[in-house]
């Protein structure tokens, strides 16, 4: 006998899936190394250069830059006619060095340096004074600004490392939110390309259709379709765990329970989405721009690499409502903040009911062909 | 007793209209249980359109379709049952291997493995059971979806072109297996072709399309001796530009005459008479003659003077 048509759809997607190396790593391997990236970027902070630029003036009286110049630490890197470039280090155990570079320079060029975010202040050296000119709302150049301003107007200013704490613990480091915030990424990801996209694939080589004039149901095609994405996005989920776990240390805080409510419930969400986003087309291209018409505005502004605080206020709510960034929040109080069940039940409920929905939708107005 | 145990197929002045195109306009059609039938015309003529209303993945916009007695509303598991289905151009996954693909729509059907294993026997790709569906040849893939349709040994059959774009030898291998089919199974067939050589040595009953109407149905004898059956003479000639004048000949059915390539074709009613008037009137208005065949009429024949257009336009 013949598996029974749920496994046999079942195994066939998942053979699809093994058989093709491609999506392999875009599915497995690329989130891992995406963690691993920014991870490595965000939370061993490493030795940061800044470039300034600075236009000299040889009779000013300004005795701290000069100083600080003439310090015999301070090392001539490169000296031509026209331009010298100084290096100097700010040393700091918790935060990072600082390495400072000085491109003496005239006006024009430093304007040109600063415009293509070569260097991030311009500093102007007067009789009495220093000039600082940068964009302030640049991060880079208000912090550039900080440390040398303190720098210049006290020369025995010490970076007072005592009353810096560095947060380290866990739970509170960048890794630690990024992590959860992956972990919902790759779900969305594989429902949408998953299932979105091979429906629509099947669409146009006429195979749905080929399937569907047979006895076989249509429930039973799209449950199968289901399974293959929870288990599919939970092998990509705990090996992403697995490696955060052990490189970065990130741990689940909260209920497991929770953790798997909150995860098929995503799952029941983009699931019913891609059925929705698949509902009508058949050109593999114009998928793809459904795809990522969906996909992409969520990736940005749901918070999964940096939090969607920085957007203005009255957008927050909107992005708050968003399925990835229910998903992805409620991912995250469990990781971080030891959120239970009880305290996702409400997103897991929404996530579900959306889901359904949606579904709904896009099986009422489906085209199988 | 039921009036259609005889007919598996009543098709009851059917329409179907799609924007600015009448797809089917109007067609009656019956299908006795045994037969095989042959639906031809070239592309755009509605056949596709015909046969999808049939298979039930297309509603007429009015007329009736029933088979076995039973219209398509209500009873789709039951028709999907009786029926096996090949679509123009299906693409099966890839990366899925014969035997695997042709597992899954056993399963579909209830099916066990014999029955895959016969199936591959019967279209001949039991060597090839391992392979990857991107790596058949597309006779091998047209095999492969003829498979599919027989899995579930369906009374009716419905082959959507089939063999477009074969070469001889694979169009020959097809046909030999729905030869056994009719001959063991005593199945029905549909099969939409432009191909006239197939719907000639294939089927029973040849149905010409065109523009969503049937110009014509029946027996190849049938149709050729209902259509005044004529004989033709095919000619080429030293063109100089103008075209002969065949109005003084008598016993014409029909003439055509291309300029550009100054080659011509005549239906006539007996070539043993007209053959020799034709040669004076080709004389007497100074043409030469550098090609001559004599030959009975086939359905390319037929179609063209029905339509005026070839099959393979």
């Amino acid at each position: 006998m013949v598996k029974s048509t749920l496994l046999q759809l079942i195994s066939i997607q998942f053979k699809e899936f093994l058989r093709e190396p491609g999506i392999i790593f875009w599915a497995l391997l690329f989130p891992i190394l995406m963690a691993w990236v920014l991870g490595i970027a965000f939370t061993k902070k490493g030795e940061v250069v800044r470039q300034v630029a600075l236009i000299e003036n040889i009779d000013s009286t300004n005795i701290n830059l000069r100083d600080f110049l003439s310090d015999p630490q301070i090392k001539v890197l490169k000296s031509g006619e026209h331009q010298q470039t100084f290096t100097s280090v700010i040393e700091n155990t918790k935060l990072g060095n600082t390495t400072y570079k000085f491109l003496i320079t005239s006006w024009d060029a430093a304007e040109l340096m600063l415009k293509r975010g070569k260097i991030a202040v311009i500093l102007v050296e007067h009789e009495e004074n220093v000039e600082f000119h940068f964009d302030p709302s640049n991060p880079e150049s208000q912090s550039v600004y900080l440390q040398l301003s303190a720098v210049f107007n006290d020369a025995s200013f010490i970076y007072e490392t005592s009353t810096i704490r560095p947060l380290t613990k866990a739970g509170t480091r960048y890794i630690d939110f990024l992590v959860p915030g992956l972990i919902a990424l790759g779900i969305m990801n594989s429902c949408m390309w998953g299932i979105s996209y091979a429906l629509i694939d099947m669409r146009s080589k006429k195979l749905l259709r080929r399937m569907v004039a047979t006895p076989m149901k249509k429930s039973t095609f799209l449950i199968a379709q289901f399974s293959t994405r929870v288990v599919m996005s939970f092998v990509e989920s705990a090996l992403l765990f697995t490696f955060a776990f052990y490189i970065f240390k990130v741990d689940l805080q909260g209920s497991f329970i929770a953790l798997l409510a909150v995860f098929v419930a995503g799952n029941i969400a983009f699931s019913g989405l891609a059925i929705l986003v698949s509902s009508r087309t058949a050109h593999s291209r114009v998928g793809n721009g459904l795809i990522n018409a969906v996909v992409m505005p969520m990736m940005i502004l749901s918070g999964i690499f940096f939090s969607y605080h920085n957007f203005p206020d009255w957008s927050v709510d909107v992005i708050q409502k968003l399925p990835l960034t229910m998903l992805a929040d409620s991912v995250r109080s469990i990781f971080n903040e030891g959120a239970g069940l009880s305290d996702v039940l409400f997103e897991a409920g929404m996530l579900s009911a959306i889901g359904i929905l949606f579904y709904s939708v896009g099986l009422w107005i489906y085209k199988w062909y | 007793m039921n009036p259609t145990t005889e007919n598996i197929i009543e098709v009851t002045n059917v329409k179907k209209y799609f924007k600015d195109v009448k797809a089917v306009d109007g067609v009656d059609l019956e299908i006795k249980t045994g037969e095989y039938v042959a639906l031809l015309g070239p592309n755009g003529a509605g056949k596709t359109t015909l046969v999808e209303m049939i298979e039930g993945i297309q509603k007429p916009d009015s007329g009736e379709i029933r088979i076995n007695g039973k219209k398509w509303r209500g009873n789709r598991d039951a028709l999907h049952k009786i029926i096996g289905i090949s679509f123009q151009e299906t693409r099966f996954m890839d990366k899925i291997t014969v035997n695997e693909t042709l597992k899954m729509f056993a399963s579909f059907y209830d099916l066990d493995l014999d029955r895959v294993q016969l199936i591959l026997k019967l279209i001949n790709l039991e060597e090839k059971q391992k392979s990857y569906v991107v790596n058949l040849s597309g006779g091998q893939r047209q095999k492969l979806a003829l498979g599919i349709a027989l899995l579930n040994k369906p009374p009716l059959l419905l082959l959507d072109e089939p063999t477009t774009g074969l070469d001889p030898t694979a169009r020959r291998e097809m046909w030999d297996i729905l030869f056994r089919l009719k001959k063991e199974n005593n199945t029905t067939m549909i099969l939409t072709t432009h191909y006239m050589e197939e719907a000639e040595t294939l089927c029973d009953r040849i149905v010409i399309m065109d523009q969503g109407k049937i110009l014509a149905k029946g027996t190849l004898d049938e149709l050729l001796s209902e259509n005044k059956s004529g004989e033709v003479i095919e000619f080429g000639l030293e063109g100089n530009g103008h075209t002969p004048d065949f109005s003084r000949l008598k016993g014409m059915q029909s003439v055509h005459y291309n300029e550009e390539n100054a080659k011509g074709k005549l239906i006539v009613d007996d070539i043993a008479i007209q053959l020799p008037h034709f040669i004076d009137t080709i004389n007497e208005q100074n043409f030469k003659l550098k090609s001559l065949e004599c030959r009975k009429m086939t359905l390319d024949d037929l179609f063209i003077k029905m339509t005026g257009r070839r099959l393979s336009d």
